[in-house]
C-alpha cells in the first residue's frame, strides 16, 4: 500500500514533467526575454542590443502614459458598462422559473459569443460607419443631416469591447445567482428589511464572487485589447495594445513594445491581486 | 383628510412610482441587452443579402455577392480570393488539428497529475499552469515573438542554419495557450470523479498502468474530448497570437479574415461574415450535441 502510495508520488511528478518543461520554455522563459529586452536599447531595426537602459519604461510613464491611462480608463469604464448590463441580465435568467426559458435566454447570450471575434468587431463598422446603418437610419429619419462620426472614437471602442465581453460578465454572475437561495430574502424582509436593504446586505455579498470574476475578467481582456480598438478606434483610440503592435512593424522599437507589455502585465497583476484579495475577504467575512 | 394623511400619500405615491420604474427597469434591461447583442450580427447578415453596395439603407434582396464569393468574381479594388481563403481555412484545420493533438495530451498529464499526485512545487506549477488563460492575449504573442526570433537568430550562429516562422511556431504557440484550457476542463472532470473506483481496482490487483487505462481514463475521457474540443475551438478561432507568429504562406482564417477586414468594406465580406458565423455554430451545435451524448451516456 505505501509502496504504491510512494510510486504514485513520484508518478505524479513524472506525468507533470513533460508539460512543466513545455510551459517553461515556450511561456515562462519567453516573458523573461521579454523583461530583458525591454530594459535594453534600440538598435537597427527596432532590435534589441546593449547598452542596458530605463528610458523604455521612462517613455512608457512619459510620453505613452496618456494611451496607458486610456487604456486603464476604457477598460474600467467598459467593466463597470458590462456590470451595470451583466448584472440585471444574469438576475433575469436565472429567475426565468421554466428550465427551457431559462436556459434559451442564457443560450441567446452565449450564441454570438461563438462567432469569430474579429467578425463580430468588424459588424460594428458597418453599424457605426459614416455611411453606416445607424447614419443611414438616423438621416432618413430627419434627425441629422451631416454623418455624426461614430466610428474612430473612443466611443466606439468602448461599445466594441463591452459587446466583446459582456458575457464574460453574465456568466459568472449567473452562476453564483443559480446557487443563490431566494428564500434569504423573506428572511431579511421578515426581520424587518426594505427591499434596498435586502438588497445590499443579502443579495449582493451572496453574488459578490460571481460579480468580481464577472469584473476581471472583463477587465483584463480589455486593457490588453488590440483587435477591438484596431478596428474600431482609429488614431483616437488608439490603446496600449495597438501601440505594443506597432513596436513589431518595420520601423519598430521591440525594446518600448516589451516594455510597454511588461507595464500592461503589472497592470493584470495588480487586478488579478485585488480580485484574489476582495474574494478572499469576501469568504472571509 | 388631515394634512398628515396627504402627505403620506404622496410619498406613497412617490414610492410606487419609484419602484415602477424600477420594475419597468428590470424588463427593459434584458430587452435592451438582447437587442445589443442581436443587432449586430442581424444587421451583418441582412446586408449580405443587400443589392447595393451600402450599408446604409437595404434596397432590396440578392444572392450576388454569395454567387461572386463562389464564381471568384470579386471587385478589382478587393484583395479576395475564393482560392486563398480556402488554402487559409486549410491551414488553420491543420494547425488547430496538430496543436489539439498536442495539447490534449500534455494537458491531460498534467491534469491527471495535479489532481493524483503530490510533489514538490505543485502549487507554483498550479499558478504556472493557470497565468496563460489570463494574461493578455498581446503579450504572450509578442513574447513568443521575441523568443522565436532570439532562439532562431541562436541557431543561425550556433549552426549556421536559418530558420523562419511558419507552420511550426505558430503550433508551438498555440499548444501553449491551449494546454491550461484543456487541463483545466480534464480537471474539473477528475475532480468529479469517485476515486473510491480507482482503490477498487487497484485492490483488486490492478498495477497503476492497468488502473489508469481501464478506470481511470474511460471515466474522463468525455471530459478530455470536451477539453480538446475547446482547444480546437480556440485554436480556428485564434487571431492575436498567430498573427503574431506566422511566416510566409503560413496564413490561417482569422488573419486572412483581419485583412480582409482592414483592406476592403465591400459587400462579399459580409456574405464571407455570414457564412462563417453559420459554419461555427454549426460545429459548435454539433460537438455540444455529441457532449451531451457522451455525458449522459456515462
Amino acid at each position: 500500500m505505501s509502496r504504491w502510495f510512494r510510486r504514485s508520488q513520484k508518478n505524479g511528478s513524472l506525468l507533470a514533467l513533460p508539460t512543466a518543461l513545455w510551459l517553461l520554455v515556450f511561456f515562462v522563459l519567453p516573458l523573461v526575454i521579454v523583461l530583458v529586452v525591454s530594459l535594453m536599447s534600440r538598435g537597427r531595426g527596432g532590435v534589441a542590443q546593449m547598452p542596458l537602459t530605463l528610458q523604455h519604461y521612462e517613455r512608457t510613464f512619459g510620453i505613452f502614459s496618456i494611451i496607458l491611462w486610456r487604456s486603464i480608463g476604457l477598460a474600467g469604464l467598459t467593466t463597470i458598462v458590462c456590470l451595470l448590463v451583466g448584472y440585471p441580465l444574469a438576475f433575469f435568467i436565472s429567475t426565468r422559473r421554466r428550465r427551457i426559458v431559462q436556459q434559451i435566454t442564457l443560450f441567446l447570450v452565449i450564441l454570438p459569443f461563438w462567432t469569430n471575434f474579429l467578425i463580430r468587431t468588424y459588424a460594428w463598422r458597418i453599424l457605426l460607419g459614416d455611411e453606416g446603418t445607424i447614419n443611414g437610419i438616423l438621416r432618413a429619419l430627419g434627425i441629422i443631416s451631416e454623418p455624426l462620426q461614430l466610428l474612430n472614437t473612443q466611443f466606439a471602442v468602448l461599445v466594441g469591447l463591452v459587446y466583446g465581453f459582456l458575457p464574460f460578465m453574465v456568466l459568472p454572475i449567473f452562476a453564483s445567482v443559480e446557487r443563490f437561495n431566494f428564500r434569504y430574502v423573506d428572511a431579511a424582509q421578515d426581520l424587518g428589511a426594505n427591499e434596498t436593504r435586502a438588497f445590499l446586505r443579502v443579495v449582493l455579498p451572496l453574488t459578490m464572487p460571481g460579480l468580481l470574476a464577472g469584473c476581471a475578467l472583463v477587465f483584463i481582456p480589455s486593457v490588453g485589447a488590440f483587435v477591438t480598438p484596431d478596428l474600431l478606434g482609429g488614431a483616437r483610440g488608439l490603446m496600449i495594445g495597438n501601440l505594443i503592435n506597432n513596436q513589431f512593424g518595420g520601423s519598430g522599437n521591440m525594446p518600448l513594445g516589451s516594455a510597454l507589455s511588461i507595464v500592461m502585465m503589472g497592470v493584470v497583476m495588480l487586478s488579478l491581486l485585488v480580485y484574489v484579495f476582495g474574494n478572499r475577504r469576501q469568504t472571509g467575512a | 383628510m388631515s394634512a398628515q394623511a396627504l402627505i403620506n400619500e404622496s410619498a406613497l405615491g412617490r414610492n410606487r412610482r419609484v419602484k415602477q420604474l424600477g420594475k419597468l427597469g428590470l424588463w427593459l434591461n434584458p430587452v435592451l441587452a438582447y437587442f445589443f447583442l442581436w443587432a449586430p450580427i442581424l444587421v451583418l447578415v441582412l446586408f449580405s443579402f443587400n443589392q447595393s453596395k451600402s450599408v446604409a439603407s437595404f434596397t432590396g434582396f440578392t444572392l450576388k455577392w454569395y454567387s461572386n464569393i463562389l464564381n471568384n468574381i470579386v471587385g478589382a479594388e478587393s484583395a479576395f480570393s475564393t482560392e486563398i481563403m480556402l488554402n487559409a481555412f486549410r491551414n488553420s484545420l491543420f494547425v488547430g488539428t496538430i496543436a489539439t493533438a498536442i495539447a490534449t495530451v500534455l494537458g491531460t498529464m498534467i491534469a491527471l497529475a495535479m489532481a493524483r499526485g503530490s510533489f514538490p512545487g505543485k502549487r507554483l506549477l498550479d499558478g504556472l499552469l493557470f497565468l496563460p488563460v489570463v494574461i493578455p492575449e498581446i503579450t504572450q504573442a509578442i513574447s513568443l515573438a521575441i523568443f522565436f526570433k532570439v532562439a532562431f537568430d541562436w541557431i543561425h550562429l550556433l549552426s549556421g542554419e536559418r530558420v523562419f516562422p511558419g507552420f511550426h511556431t505558430i503550433i508551438m504557440a498555440h499548444v501553449t495557450f491551449n494546454i491550461s484550457y484543456v487541463a483545466i476542463v480534464a480537471r474539473a472532470r477528475l475532480a468529479d470523479m469517485d476515486p473510491t473506483l480507482e482503490e477498487a481496482a487497484r485492490d483488486l490487483g490492478a498495477n497503476p498502468w492497468q488502473t489508469f487505462c481501464r478506470v481511470t481514463f474511460p471515466l474522463i475521457l468525455p471530459g478530455v474530448i470536451a477539453g480538446a474540443l475547446l482547444a480546437f475551438t480556440l485554436s480556428l478561432d485564434d487571431f492575436v497570437i498567430t498573427f503574431f507568429t506566422s511566416g510566409v504562406g503560413t496564413t490561417t482564417l482569422p488573419v486572412f479574415v483581419y485583412g480582409l477586414l482592414k483592406l476592403t468594406v465591400t459587400p462579399e465580406v459580409n456574405a464571407i461574415s455570414t457564412i462563417m458565423m453559420l459554419l461555427s455554430t454549426l460545429l459548435i451545435g454539433i460537438s455540444l450535441a455529441l457532449q451531451g451524448r457522451s455525458a449522459s451516456r456515462s
